[in-house]
């Protein structure tokens, strides 16, 4: 194959979602001043779509398939595949991608990848003509042309490296991180690098180091290759021989790390799955001195290494062979929102407040409370609805009161305009949540209102100092019923159950009544005239509910206007009737019920009006 | 993750029912292997292995090394009775084989097949390659193989052939030729498909007309784990012989297996003065090859690394664990720990310090009563963040921290803190060598 794998126009195809990687080599694009985005097309593996991406100021869409298939048919330019897979998938996706005409290169970055798979892999490529970096490899770098995954990491890291315009010399490694660190080595040291490989630190590796020292002795640009290799297997010495038989004329320094082996207990394994000496010819010593030998730059240790370097590089300027290249300073990456926050460096006003929950503690909280202590101090619906409805922890008896309204309001028939509704809809075949706000949207001042304007009707009165007789002449001169006085059956010698129960609740356990006493004054008057002006069970609800806001002592006078004027008893109303409304609409399901149709005898038609 | 040898035990189960499914004649000795631990109850073994008293019977070790039979760890033709009093009287004995040193605690019982060793012990192997598998094919088996290892036949299958396609180069084999032919065949399918990476029967013998496989060694590649579920089994990847973890090496490999980042600890010497906490799996060989080659790896004390992005919390465990072990015992001199780390290309080097300070700040009391003098070198993603946490940590901890980025050579804090040369002013960072 042609020995340069990237040119400053390549692009490649992301397999596997990962946003860090893809913007990193889009950075590094435009630090080398890049027309077009490195990344052609991301593979996400289930899902489709676009990906938003940083390039350079602005901000392009990068398109995202199903499948490699389907990427490398509409991106056919592109031809390297950075795999992001894992160890899992990473050896059949690659696999596709090096059987893909379009493809040459393929980086496998997952680790962990089976031996057997990788042999297979490596061969692979190897009939075909093709290059696979890795498996287990950050992948690599051509400066200023294309970067492969998060190699070099950060964008402050390629300008401090140079790697944004290319230099002279060809890299590789098994190692990853220490790839990284040699850039920085060789850019202290010489005029830059030219290309960087990481080939993984795996025993059999795609492509291997002499492949790539191979290619960087047929680039011209390329003046001197710099290498390290590691303890474990024979690679460093198919180099040996490959200097031994003049096949690498170019300047070699290496160094094989390992060399603290001999002190180790055999059978040490270093970091690297490779990094196991399995023989004497597999040592570092052996292998450093096997390469000295033969004919490449050797230094004493790894402290070296940096000045073997620069020595090299120094006489090779000094014969003319390298002519230094110019230092361009890279464009300054406008600073990343998340970066800056972080630094300090800028502010942000936030859209919304939120002052009752939290969801990013390390428990869920409900105004403060762990959840955990919300369910241990049985704080109920009730004390939860005061929590996050009202910010209080509400005390025993305002937290029964709660609960007995919801019950008392949960249902009532199914005659009534919600109920009706939700049957209907749920009889139509809509799903639960359609059946359920069809009968809640009939909740207002006609049905289900009671409460809320009894609350608000009675405190306006109370507050205002009328007494019983005004607020009932005021009423009817303004033309409204009086809301939570009056029922349709019940009566003074029929009382309705539910309110004498609730009003003995309020009398024992309140601090004061207030609300309540005043409006049974009105009962008083409003029943002398007819028998079934009682107060309802919707008006003691709501009267005695400000009571209890009251009897509490916690909340302020202004706090209680705005509890009953916000339609925090509606609201109560709505959650319990929730409940009903559900039943009705299961209970039709359950019963298979077909679709409603008002009978025409239910119908006047009087078209003629 | 790399190739790890199993026991034989556990590789003759995977060969004989991988045997069983590619050759249907193979009748070998399936299910007559008995293995035998410290907590074996004889009686329930032979009521699980009732050929046990009905057979003469092989015992030896099973503990990842060879040449029992040169060592004297190999009990022959015996009966139960006998073979389990062998057994009971070598049960937890410390034995040298070679250079190594260690305890016996796991053996395993096979039915004993009679044979003549000249003309009856064959020798079989298959190692993998990068770019094939070879396998070794010898008609001199048993320990006759090595001085006779010019006969060994050999045959490359290279790596995208299938075996079928394979012509197999033999050994004179007379009339067995198609029998053993057919053999290997199948093993070497038993071999690929179980990901072996070395596979070795010395020897193998024959009983009538069966091929009987008498001793086995087996590596295999345990990054396969997880497409080898159902022909491994639970495969246990036991610790080479005389090779003892502690609880500590043992607490950061739980933590390393739990985790997609990695974090190693190997104990080199417990006494040692110089510590090591050093991110990468390449950067760390070169620290602990720093030290060695300034002349002080007797003090070494640690191998290991952490790499990958770990959490804040594994990170702390980690230094957590080393600065336990490291402040367990005084030295006069002082200790020296060493963080260090090349360029991380994506690691979070803030992150992972946050966790290495936790432990730092935890451990303050006997980090100074223990006289330990701190260097760090890192660079990468947020790395002036790290650094500068780090720089102001010292101000307060009570030992000294010397702090260094990118601009100091990756290794030049080993030197400064075994070696401070008279000639550099102390402290000074040693510059990455040429210009800036």
């Amino acid at each position: 194959m042609k020995p340069e794998l990237f040119t400053k126009d390549t692009t490649a195809i992301v397999y596997g979602y990962h946003v860090n990687a893809i913007q990193r080599m889009l950075d590094f694009d435009y630090a080398c001043g890049r027309k077009t985005p490195s990344v052609a097309a991301i593979v996400n593996p289930g899902s489709e779509g676009v990906h938003k991406v940083f390039f350079g100021k602005g901000e392009v869409l990068l398109p995202i398939y199903k499948n490699f298939g389907a990427a490398a048919k509409g991106h056919p330019k592109a031809d390297v595949v950075v795999n992001f897979a894992s160890f899992r998938s990473a050896f059949d996706s690659s696999m596709e991608a090096l059987n893909h005409p379009n493809i040459r290169t393929v980086a496998v970055i997952a680790e962990g990848v089976p031996e057997r798979r990788a042999r297979i892999l490596a061969a692979t490529a190897r009939k075909l003509d093709k290059m696979v970096i890795g498996p287990a490899t950050v992948g690599g770098i051509k400066a200023g042309c294309f970067k492969i995954a998060n190699t070099a990491g950060t964008y402050e890291n390629i300008v401090e490296s140079k790697l944004h315009r290319p230099g002279s010399v060809g890299f590789v490694s098994k190692s990853g991180g220490l790839s990284n660190e040699c850039y920085n080595i060789i850019a202290r040291n010489t005029d830059g690098l030219y290309e960087g490989i990481a080939i993984g630190g795996d025993a059999y590796p795609g492509s291997t180091l002499l492949d790539h020292i191979l290619r960087y002795e047929a680039i011209p640009a390329v003046k001197m290759i710099v290498a390290l290799g590691e303890i474990g297997g024979t690679e460093e010495l198919r180099i040996v021989e490959a200097l031994k038989a003049k096949k690498i004329t170019k300047p070699l320094v290496i160094w094989v790390t390992g060399t603290c082996s001999k002190m180790f207990p055999a059978g040490v394994q270093f970091g690297h799955a490779g990094a196991k000496a399995g023989s004497d010819l597999e040592t570092a010593d052996a292998k450093n001195a096997a390469l000295k030998a033969a004919g490449a730059i050797v230094p004493d240790s790894f402290d070296d290494y940096g000045v073997k370097v620069n020595e090299t590089y120094e006489k090779l300027v000094k014969k003319g062979v390298i002519k230094p290249a110019e230092d361009i300073p890279a464009p300054a990456l406008p600073l990343d929102f998340a970066q800056a926050m972080k630094e300090g460096k800028i502010r942000k006003a936030t859209t919304f407040i939120n002052t009752i929950s939290n969801e990013k503690k390390e428990e869920l909280e409900y105004l403060n409370i762990p959840i955990s202590k919300v369910l241990e101090k049985e704080l109920g619906i009730g004390g939860v609805i005061g929590l996050l409805w009202f910010k209080r922890e509400l005390p025993d008896y305002g937290r029964r009161f709660l609960e007995t309204a919801l019950i008392l309001c949960a249902d009532h028939g199914p005659a009534v305009s919600g109920a009706h509704n939700a049957i209907v809809a749920a009889r139509a075949g809509k799903d639960i949540i359609s059946s359920l706000v069809s009968g809640l949207l009939t909740i207002g001042p006609r049905f289900g209102g009671a409460i809320d304007g009894a609350a608000q009707e009675f405190k306006r009165a109370y507050d205002a100092k009328l007494t019983p007789e005004q607020f009932i002449s005021d009423m009817k001169r303004k033309g409204v019923p009086i809301p939570g006085i009056g029922h349709r059956v019940k009566s003074v010698t029929n009382p309705d159950m539910r309110v004498t129960q609730m009003k003995a609740f309020c009398k024992k356990n309140f601090k004061s009544t207030q609300l309540l006493d005043y409006a049974l004054e009105v009962e008083k008057l409003t029943t002398a005239k007819k028998g079934n002006l009682i107060l309802n069970v919707d008006g003691c609800i709501g009267i005695s509910f400000v009571d209890m806001l009251h009897s509490t002592g916690s909340f302020s006078k202004d706090e209680i206007d705005d509890i009953v004027n916000m339609g925090c008893l509606n609201a109560l109303f709505v959650v319990a009737r929730s409940i009903g409304l559900f039943g009705h609409i299961f209970d039709q399901k359950r019963l298979k019920q077909p679709l409603y149709r008002t009978p025409y005898d239910e119908i006047a038609y009087m078209t003629e009006l | 993750m790399a190739q790890r040898g199993i026991r034989e035990y556990e590789g003759k189960k995977i060969l004989f029912t991988g045997l069983a499914r590619h050759l249907p004649s193979f009748k070998g000795k399936a299910g007559k292997l008995a293995p035998v631990r410290p907590d074996t109850d004889p009686k329930k073994l032979v009521k699980d292995n009732p050929w046990l008293l009905k057979e003469k019977l092989v015992a030896k070790p099973d503990q990842l090394f060879g040449k029992r039979g040169k060592h004297g760890l190999l009990c022959l033709n015996k009966d139960f009775k006998e073979t389990w009093a062998w057994i009971a009287e070598r049960m937890g004995k410390t034995v040298t084989v070679g250079k190594t040193t260690g305890g016996l605690h796991t053996f395993l019982i096979e039915p004993f097949t009679p044979h003549s060793e000249n003309a009856e012990e064959c020798y079989v192997a298959i190692k993998a390659f990068r770019d094939h598998d070879t396998i070794y094919l010898s008609d001199k088996g048993g320990i006759y193989v090595e001085e006779n290892w010019e006969k060994v036949k050999e045959t490359e299958v290279p790596i995208l052939s299938r075996i079928e396609d394979v012509k197999l180069n033999m050994p004179e084999f007379g009339k067995r030729k198609g029998q053993i032919e057919e053999f290997v065949r199948a093993l070497y399918k038993v071999y690929a498909e179980g990901h072996f990476t070395y596979l070795e029967i010395n020897p193998f013998t024959f009983k009538g007309d069966e091929i009987v496989p008498l001793d086995l060694v087996a590596r295999v590649d345990d990054t396969a784990a997880f497409e080898c579920a159902k022909i491994w089994g639970d495969l246990e990847f036991p610790s080479s012989f005389g090779q003892h973890h502690t609880k500590e090496e043992e607490f950061i490999r739980s933590i390393d297996e739990k985790t997609g980042a990695s974090l190693k600890l190997t104990m080199l010497n417990p006494d040692g003065r110089v510590w090591n906490m050093v991110a990468g799996g390449g950067a760390s060989v070169i620290y602990a090859d720093t030290v060695c080659d300034l002349g002080f790896s007797k003090d070494l004390a640690n191998y290991g690394e952490y790499s990958g992005d770990p959490s804040e919390e594994d990170t702390y465990q980690y230094a957590r664990t080393i600065l336990d072990l490291m402040t367990r015992k005084k030295d006069p001199k002082g200790k020296v720990l060493i963080i260090g780390g090349g360029i991380a290309n994506f690691t979070d080097v803030a992150k992972t310090f946050k966790g290495i300070i936790r432990a730092l700040k935890e451990y303050q009391k006997k980090l100074v009563e223990g006289n330990v003098k701190i260097y760090v070198r890192r660079g990468g993603p947020n790395y002036k963040e790290g650094l500068a946490n780090m720089r102001k940590l010292g101000e307060t901890l009570g030992v000294p921290i010397e702090v260094y980025g990118p601009e100091t050579h990756m290794t030049a804090v080993v030197s400064m803190a075994l070696n401070p040369a008279p000639a550099k002013a102390p402290g000074r960072p040693v510059r990455a060598g040429g210009k800036k």
